[in-house]
């Protein structure tokens, strides 16, 4: 199944111990890090990394007994929705190779969606996760900020993202989310999660009988119609299920897209100033000045969508720009916050289509950036807000999977994994 | 570049702050691309001031020694080293 290009590097890493994931097969997305196994995050900037330790996230998945086979696919640096702006090809979608498998972790969805592995994790800084699970047709959770450890993830923006799991069954990704959930002494945004059952496993009851579920008008409106479809057939097997369905608004979640992408392109043009070819990255010819020397290796090094942002991020953080843009961010930010503390005050959880359209055509979406960056309105507002989101399978659209989103109250993970579990 | 129009010199400008070199037909193209992408930021006008004051409790821990990477390691994934350290182009 080489031609999905799911994996930038196949290797197989085995566990130290058994436990809870012994006799799993699970992939990793390349922008995390793994001890002597090349790490590329995508990029030709990277592609001879080897880092020198693991992620928090892959000891404890090895210390849980499961096998790792081998480092996804991805946009560089997690910078796209598509799959596409690797530098190593794009990935398809196993449910219908011309089309694109969503991303940025495009790798991990298809490789899971195609049994390539049994599970995968991947990191979702405004949609990364649960795009590719929806245009797949897999389970991908993005936890509560802070409940997963960053420490090895390479960093692009790092308030906004988390490392998530995949899976074919919520039940599956819960398991996969017990497993990489906890306080991290070497990331200090971790925070313990307040749990009330025994293990997030536990809580794929299915039982969805008195569950509110509210529907925000911003997230369906304008989508694809197919897509919308889909959806309301899903919410209606919740409510024969039990679960209560009902309409609500919030204001702020127009402004998500832009207010996103200014955070998120600020932080990328700060965190990716440490690609200068001194400490890794390729070796370059120049003989100018260490300016010259700097911009010639990060000329060669990042491709085209990665420059945009840093670029872009540049421009935003600029003398007499920063008050317009980004400070004006940080207002969308916290009244989006605001209004899902109120909304989630009301309801249980949010339901939407987890992407307003279905998987785009290979090709199709590169050559209008803008364009690319308004399908995620219904994945990024759920980064800025902090809180917990899955995407599960609702069904098919002229063959094409379709994912339904649910959001949860910050640290509600054990309520939107119920919910999940009663579609998948 | 606020009003619109983003030129080709404006991209070069803020990419040689970024320390980013581009090609001429890259400066064009961005050029073409953040004139979209800066006027759907302009929404952002819009979003009303709002109060946020973040909860932020200091967390202190004991500064303990233990132990990093060797420098054998940690110079493993550079081009170019001399004598256990890093080697870069010269700063002026």
């Amino acid at each position: 199944m080489n031609e999905l290009n799911a994996f930038v590097t196949r290797e197989t890493v085995d566990p130290g111990e058994e436990g809870a994931l012994s006799g799993a097969t699970v992939a990793v997305k390349d922008n995390i890090s793994t001890r002597n196994l090349r790490t590329t995050c995508g990029s030709a900037m990277l592609a001879e990394y080897v880092p020198p330790y693991d992620a928090t996230v892959v000891e404890r998945l090895l210390g849980a007994g499961a096998t790792v086979v081998g480092k996804t696919n991805m946009d560089e640096f997690g910078m796209g929705t598509t799959t596409e702006t690797s530098a190593f090809g794009p990935t398809r979608n196993p449910a219908d190779p011309d089309r694109v498998p969503g991303g940025s972790s495009g790798g991990s969805a298809a490789a899971v969606a195609a049994g390539e592995a049994d599970l995968a994790l991947g990191s979702d800084t405004g949609g990364s996760i649960r795009c590719p699970a929806a245009f797949c047709g897999v389970v991908g959770i993005k936890p509560t900020y802070g409940l997963v450890s960053r420490y090895g993830l390479v960093a692009y923006a790092n308030s906004l993202e988390q490392i998530g799991p995949f899976a074919p069954t919520v039940a599956e990704a819960a398991e996969l989310l017990d497993v990489i959930a906890g306080v991290d002494e070497r990331d200090a945004t971790t925070r313990a999660p307040r749990r009330e059952g025994e293990s997030y496993a536990a809580a794929a009851s299915g039982d969805v009988e008195g569950l509110s579920i509210g529907v925000p008008a911003e997230l369906v409106e304008g989508a694809d119609e197919r897509v919308i479809e889909t959806f309301e057939t899903a919410l209606s097997e919740l409510e024969a299920e039990g679960a209560s369905i009902e309409e609500v608004s919030l204001d702020s979640l127009s402004y998500a897209v832009e207010a996103y992408y200014v955070i998120a392109m600020s932080e990328a043009s700060s965190n990716l100033a440490r690609f200068d070819g001194v400490r890794y990255g390729p070796a370059t010819e120049s003989d100018g000045n260490w300016n010259e020397a700097f911009a010639a290796v990060r000329e060669a090094g990042f491709g085209e969508e990665v420059k945009r942002r840093i670029l872009l991020g540049t421009y935003a953080l600029s003398a007499g720009y920063h008050e317009k843009y980004y400070e004006k961010a940080q207002d969308a930010r916290a009244w989006i916050a605001e209004d899902f503390d109120s909304a989630l005050s009301e309801v249980d959880v949010l339901a939407s289509p987890t992407m307003p359209v279905l998987p785009p055509r290979l090709g199709e979406s590169l050559e209008d950036p803008l364009r690319m960056y308004l399908i995620d309105a219904n994945t990024v507002p759920v980064n800025l807000a902090n809180l917990p989101a899955i995407s599960v399978p609702a069904g098919e659209a002229e063959g094409l999977p379709v994912g339904l989103q649910l959001i949860g109250p910050a640290f509600g993970e054990e309520t939107i994994i119920r919910a999940a579990s009663a579609l998948a | 570049m606020s009003d619109g129009a983003v030129t080709s010199e404006e991209v070069r400008h803020v990419a040689g702050l970024a320390r980013v070199s581009l090609t001429e037909e890259e400066a064009d193209r961005f050029a073409a691309q953040f004139a979209d992408v800066l006027e759907a930021f302009e929404r952002l006008d819009e979003v009303p001031d709002t109060e946020r004051e973040p909860e932020l409790v200091n967390v202190m821990r004991e500064d303990v020694v233990r132990e990093g990477l060797d420098r054998e390691t940690a110079l493993r994934n550079a081009p170019e080293s001399e004598d256990g350290y890093f080697r870069g182009p010269p700063v002026s």
